[in-house]
């Protein structure tokens, strides 16, 4: 099969409901439970390690229209909440046996808890994950909080965590990493043979499939991407930040690119690629994820590191990507996407990295206005 | 509408003695940096103000400063110029206030408001205060100290939880030995908490004596009053003495059967922060109603103590750690804030729910509208819900407000003329 009918087939998934996922993947594994996990991170090991299988809950994107949640939610509160929702009441979640939220920023708190009274009888989670990157206390911490997590799946499903299965969930989402990090580092080198368009179809369709399952279909779009016949053309280098929450429409980042950007670097779907490297180690698996997430984590506006500057993880990408700009992209409303757009605007500008904002919706389905920004903003770099 | 209601211009000790207390509170402030005083900045949301006392650290809250700068209608300049640098009109305003009182020259290194030397960051449920002492350690200089306290998720704190947060705590304790210069003295901390107990008995019995009917004082527009010395000001002995004070006012007022207003015609329950930069007018507005606020949730953002929850001396960190944790509204769930309104509704015997959803503040507001969905669709009780800002003058849109304030209240003049016939 060649990558672009899979990518096509991709395209296809992740515009079905999460109900329909769950329904074909309970009629092959009949008992089977699913539990769908609100950006940022979430432990999928645990989830994986517990028998379920883990997906992404993405919120409503351009398919839902809002007739319950808006009603519950302000207009002044982002989409992707309300969506999310939406879907609940709509029936689109059905089959998903559980939901799980963290802290993240204030509207996904509150939506956990609102879901949760709407829809008792789905099983519904909320992390809080640490803000302290440096404190002695931290790593134990998170590792009772992912123990308290495999509790609840326990109480709830009679579904046990053991060791040994988190150990091998922990390979297994390793090596799926691996892979995404292949997929990135390949379209830093080559982007001419990987758009964004298709690398960020393929991620989110993995956040649909059994990990071992997206693994393999990684490793042959890998090798079919790195062999692709592709001539480099004269784009824009940039790196996208702020949009690792709602979910960009696929029609913005098709414009983003038809516009002449090259995506080098990004924060979509950060959550399922949130570690530099493997998590590794031996030992408790607990512990090991928890001290990952601490001391491996990639920057994110969603956590706090005391060890570093909010601009300094967003330099090293433009570094990393050869970047020569950026686009900040965050959602209209997004809270923390918002904010860090400050500080890091000031460090890049103290960098001399050149800048633009582009807010967005995950309904929007305009997009000729941001299309002559951006037009605008790459031919004045371009032909400065 | 029967005879029209009015404030009984009723300002009392406690309003002129929180002023006292507050006023003298930044007047230290302001002497700090020539004193050579070793200040911290703390967010009010179930804050541990005894322990930076008892590290000899003079505490300072950036969002008295933005509340206060509202008040005086000084905030909109202040917004405007955040937002020159780069603050979206969909941030909260409390933060951008703050940040544009620095770029104004207000705040900062030989002011009147010095920056702090430490920053700590009270993670206490409202993932704002991160991005807000981030930015504030960025333009300061300061030291940030990110206390991480675990949201409310469990029936009760786990052990786990308040180990996590007692060791932190210990670590702030060294940071602050490190910048004062100072050994830490448990024992002090003890007589700190010991003053804090006595003013939170002193502020829950203020707040169960607006059970009376009339209630002696308005629970959401009066007790501003009493937030400054409940949540800056704990752990002095004058806010202890400021408490007992109170008590014996409003009993006074309890034992005369005087209220705020000059008639209390509808009890009311009021939800959400308050708009700042329209505080009287909005106030007006329930005033012409005769509606008296006899709780609100906004009194208990710092902590819920009219509920038995107590500092324990004998306990110091671990209790520190505990109302951090959970006696406190913000670092609670919406759904675990219905519990709080609903019990308010019951045991105060109010009439009605007043919901005030603002823009800044989405720890509060997001979800509102569900929460109105339960209190009238599953509980039947009346409820209003309107909409504007505690900081941004901008989104308070007078006459909307007052024609929905009104048209509600009618409607409960009717209902309650309909069950007395
Ligand atoms: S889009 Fe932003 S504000 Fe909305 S839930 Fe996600 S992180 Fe929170
Ligand atoms: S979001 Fe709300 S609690 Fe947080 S700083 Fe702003 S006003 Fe305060």
């Amino acid at each position: 099969m060649t990558p672009e009918i899979l990518v096509a087939q991709y395209r296809d998934l992740i515009a079905e409901p999460l109900s329909a996922v769950v329904e074909r993947w309970k009629r092959d594994h009949p008992g089977g439970r699913a539990i769908a996990s609100y950006p940022v991170w979430a432990p999928n090991e645990v989830i994986h390690a517990a028998g379920m299988l883990p997906l992404s809950l993405l919120g409503g994107g351009t398919s839902v229209e809002l007739t319950h949640a808006d009603a519950r939610f302000q207009s002044f509160v982002c989409s992707i909440a309300k969506s999310t929702l939406e879907l609940g009441f709509q029936g689109r979640l059905a089959g998903v046996d559980g939901l799980v939220f963290s802290n993240i920023c204030d509207v996904a708190r509150n939506l956990g808890s609102i879901y949760k009274r709407n829809f008792p009888d789905t099983f519904v989670e909320y992390l809080h994950l640490p803000q302290n990157s440096t404190s002695a206390s931290v790593v134990p911490y998170l590792a009772s909080e992912l123990r308290r997590l495999a509790a609840g799946f326990a109480a709830a499903f009679d579904l046990k965590v053991t060791e040994s299965a988190l150990a091998e969930a922990i390979d297994a989402y390793d090596a799926l990493r691996a892979r995404i990090r292949a997929l990135y580092a390949l379209r830093i080198a080559e982007p001419q043979k990987l758009a964004t368009t298709e690398l960020y179809t393929i991620l989110r369709a993995a956040t649909l499939l059994p990990v071992g399952e997206a693994t393999a279909a990684l490793d042959t779009l890998l090798a079919a991407f790195a062999a692709r016949d592709a001539r480099p053309r004269d784009r824009l280098r940039v790196v996208v930040e702020g949009a690792f929450c709602e979910q960009p429409p696929l029609g913005l980042l098709e414009v983003l690119e038809e516009a002449g950007c090259y995506v080098v670097e990004d924060d979509l779907l950060l959550g399922w690629r949130w570690f530099t490297a493997d998590v590794g180690g031996d030992g408790d698996p607990f512990e090991r994820l928890a001290w990952a997430y601490v001391n491996r984590a990639v920057p994110s506006s969603t956590r706090h590191e005391s060890r570093e500057h909010r601009s300094v993880g967003l330099i090293e990408k433009v570094r990393r990507g050869r970047a020569d700009a950026v686009v900040f992209m965050p959602a209209k409303f997004c809270e923390p996407a918002l904010f860090d757009y400050v500080l890091m605007k000031q460090g890049l500008e103290r960098a001399g990295v050149p800048h633009m904002l582009v807010e967005f919706e995950e309904k929007m389905w305009t997009f000729e206005r941001t299309r002559n920004e951006i037009e605008t903003f790459v031919e004045s770099m371009l032909f400065d | 509408m029967a005879g029209a209601v009015t404030e009984r211009a009723y300002q009392g000790r406690v309003h002129e003695e929180s002023r006292r207390l507050m006023t003298a509170w930044m007047g230290e402030l302001g002497r700090a940096e020539a004193e050579k005083r070793v200040t911290g900045a703390i967010m009010i949301s179930g804050n541990c103000v005894e322990l930076l006392r008892a590290c000899h650290v003079l505490p300072m809250f950036p969002e008295v400063t933005a509340l206060q700068n509202a008040i005086r209608h000084k905030s909109l300049p202040l917004i405007l110029k955040a937002e020159q640098v780069g603050y979206s009109s969909d941030n909260c305003a409390y933060v951008k206030a703050d940040v544009g009182l620095v770029l104004e020259g207000g705040f900062g290194p030989g002011k009147a408001l010095p920056f702090p030397n430490v920053i700590v960051c009270n993670y206490v449920g409202c993932n704002v205060y991160v991005k807000w002492f981030e930015h504030l350690a960025d333009i300061s200089g300061g030291k940030l100290f990110m206390l991480d306290v675990p949201f409310a998720r469990t029936d009760a704190p786990s052990a786990d939880d308040i180990r996590y947060v007692v060791r932190q705590l210990e670590e702030l304790i060294q940071l602050c030995e490190s910048m004062t210069g100072r050994r830490f003295d448990i024992d002090e901390l003890r007589e700190v908490l010991a003053l804090s107990a006595r003013a939170q008995d002193g502020y829950a019995r203020c707040k169960h004596l607006t059970k009376h009917h009339p209630a002696p004082f308005d629970s959401y527009f009066d007790s501003i009053n009493m937030m400054g010395p409940i949540n800056v000001l704990r752990g002095t002995p004058e806010a202890a003495a400021f408490f007992d004070a109170a008590v014996a006012e409003f009993e006074g007022l309890v034992a005369r059967r005087l209220g705020p207003l000059s008639e209390e015609r509808f009890r009311t329950v009021i939800e959400g922060p308050p708009p700042y930069p329209f505080y009287k007018s909005f106030r007006n507005l329930f005033t012409k109603w005769g509606a008296v606020a006899v709780q609100s949730t906004y009194s208990t953002v710092g902590g819920i103590w009219e509920f038995g929850f107590r500092h324990d001396p004998r306990r110091p960190l671990e209790s520190i750690a505990e109302q951090m944790l959970r006696e406190n509204l913000t670092n609670r769930s919406i759904v675990a804030r219905y519990a709080q309104i609903r019990r308010y509704v019951e045991d105060w015997q109010a009439d009605a729910l007043v919901i005030h959803s603002i823009k800044s503040c989405r720890l509060f507001s997001a979800g509102q509208g569900d929460m109105r969905e339960y209190f009238i669709k599953d509980l039947g009780v009346p409820t209003l819900l309107v909409e504007s800002d505690l900081e941004d003058p901008r989104y308070y849109a007078e006459a909307q407000i007052r024609n929905r304030v009104d048209a509600f209240f009618e409607a409960l003049e009717h209902k309650k003329l309909v069950a007395t016939r």
